[in-house]
């Protein structure tokens, strides 16, 4: 590598730290954002684990496929808080009427997109990680007993979070805060089509193939296999892979075009509605 | 020291739609000059900063920044520009310190620690630097905001109403402090107020801008002698209410 390289590299890297250090400036700072990262995973959890704990009492099925549910919140976490710490911290961003001092300043578009990809996983870390000891405590299910395999569910999920993050980030840059509630809401049109709670064959047929366009579907069915069959199938996880390389593709194409569109109209004037 | 001119703008257009809020205006700024960009609301002023500052791609013309086309070629100088706007803040919740720090990593600046004691020394926020940004008075914030603009030494700085909200004594002292600056770093300073003692003050250039084109562009001096008025505001009045006609002819 030639040192005009090395020293642009190094450029680049300080510029997405310095993103990353101004999130945890504002983290550190405020007790209700951490509170808050915290908060929804254990109640869900919670709530889910004891929905487990009695149908796992009165149904044979369940009794089999134990830890099923638990395991698709925690992992429903990841896809779910991932893209929500990606989409918050943007929308930080914006609140903060800052988004004009980034846009203006040195960082480029995939330094954000990086800077922001990492806070997502900071804050993922922070709120998902202790539920994960919770739910060894309250239900001895033990997440980690994944193994490696948890590495690529975490990996897949994380992904595709990731890719809709990104996406929706471009959307508010081109259509200002009007376009907000997309960050929060967007990961539930998941929710049903990914089979987070049942497995595919659940759906009707003609769902079914869209179901099997998204790469966190195959994840959960992976999730299924490994605690109900006791078996790993990697041949899902090469698939979720795949689809992921071509969502995150588009969401960073789209997050390209909604930007240069924002330039072309004045949005990034704007920061209102 | 770069042979380009630091702001050139050639016959730039910009349409929303099908309403033009810049129509073909073109300027070159001069190293180490200061100048003010006049004109009413909707006269096309922030259209042309946020040109400058590659937040806003043409409909056409050409606008380039040391040398650089923007906004396609905007990342060979954006670590040598830097601006300051009322309608963009820096994040309240981080402290002075804190917001200066991640402004100086992401503009590149080496001696960070220094540099920020030294803008605390200069801009009079040293007592402030470990403060919440937001618990600051506006005139306050308004310091924090131009040690933002200055962290990384700018060699073109683009400011919007920088003494906003200061008492006359402050913004007398900001508008010094600005003074030196420049001539100390012969930066070039492009400037959008409505304070025109603040103008008249700074800077040796004025260019007046009226639906999007230039109306006028001079010193202040010379636009004082030409609508044979005795001071900017009383310029700008004529300018904006269309009354300039007849000066202008008597000055061709």
């Amino acid at each position: 590598m030639s040192s005009q390289r090395r020293s642009a590299v190094a450029a680049s890297a300080r510029r997405i730290s310095a993103m990353m250090l101004r999130h945890w400036y504002l983290l550190r700072s405020s007790w209700p954002r951490l509170l808050d990262l915290i908060y929804w995973p254990t109640v869900q959890m919670v709530t889910w684990g004891f929905l487990q704990f009695y149908v796992a009492n009165n149904a044979g099925f369940f009794a089999r496929a134990g830890g099923t549910f638990i395991g698709a919140v925690l992992l429903w976490d990841i896809l779910f808080r991932g893209q929500l710490g990606f989409s918050i911290s943007f929308l930080e961003e914006m609140y903060s009427r800052n988004i004009g001092n980034i846009m203006m300043s040195p960082l480029r578009p995939f330094e954000f997109i990086i800077a922001l990809m990492m806070i997502s996983v900071a804050r993922l870390s922070i709120g998902a990680v202790p539920v994960t000891f919770l739910a060894i405590a309250f239900f001895g299910f033990n997440l980690y007993g994944f193994g490696l395999v948890l590495v690529a569910f975490f990996f897949n999920l994380i992904l595709t979070s990731w890719a809709i993050g990104i996406f929706v980030s471009g959307l508010i840059l081109r259509n200002g805060m009007g376009a907000e509630n997309l960050a929060w809401s967007i990961m539930f049109v998941f929710m049903p089509l990914t089979c987070v709670y049942y497995p595919v064959t659940t759906l009707p047929g003609w769902l079914q193939p869209i179901a099997w366009l998204l790469p966190p579907t195959y994840v959960f069915e992976g999730m299924r296999a490994l605690v109900i069959d006791k078996t790993f199938r990697p041949d899902l996880m090469i698939a979720a892979l795949a689809l992921n390389v071509i969502l995150f593709a588009a969401g960073a194409f789209g997050f390209l075009k909604l930007l240069q569109g924002a330039r072309r109209h004045g949005s990034l004037m704007q920061i209102g509605e | 020291m770069s042979q380009h001119p630091p702001i050139a703008v050639d016959q730039l257009v910009k349409i929303y739609n099908t309403v033009p809020a810049v129509d073909g205006i073109s300027f070159t700024l001069a190293p180490g000059s200061i100048t003010a960009l006049l004109g009413g609301n909707g006269a096309g002023k922030t259209t042309t900063i946020a040109t400058i500052m590659g937040l806003l791609t043409p409909t056409s013309g050409r606008v380039t920044v040391l040398g650089a086309q923007m906004p396609r070629q905007r990342y060979r100088v954006l670590a040598r520009m830097n601006f300051e706007s009322p309608y963009v803040e820096v994040p309240m919740r981080l402290t002075v310190r804190q917001n200066l720090t991640v402004f100086g990593k992401l503009y590149g600046v080496d001696d960070l620690r220094e540099r920020i004691a030294e803008l605390g020394r200069e801009l009079d926020l040293t007592d402030l630097l470990d403060r919440p940004t937001g618990n600051l008075s506006a005139g306050q914030k308004t310091r924090v905001s131009l040690a933002k603009a200055l962290v990384n030494r700018p060699d073109v700085l683009l400011l919007d109403e920088p003494t906003a909200s200061l008492d006359p004594d402050t913004a007398d002292w900001v508008r010094g402090h600005l003074e030196r600056y420049c001539r100390g770093r012969h930066a070039t300073l492009l400037l959008a107020s409505h304070n025109m003692t603040e103008v008249e003050r700074l800077c040796g250039r004025v260019i007046m801008l009226k639906r999007g084109r230039i109306e006028d562009d001079d010193t202040p001096a010379k636009l004082l002698k030409r609508y044979g008025r005795r001071t900017l505001e009383e310029v700008f009045l004529d300018v904006a209410r269309g009354n300039d006609a007849i000066p202008r002819e008597a000055a061709q």
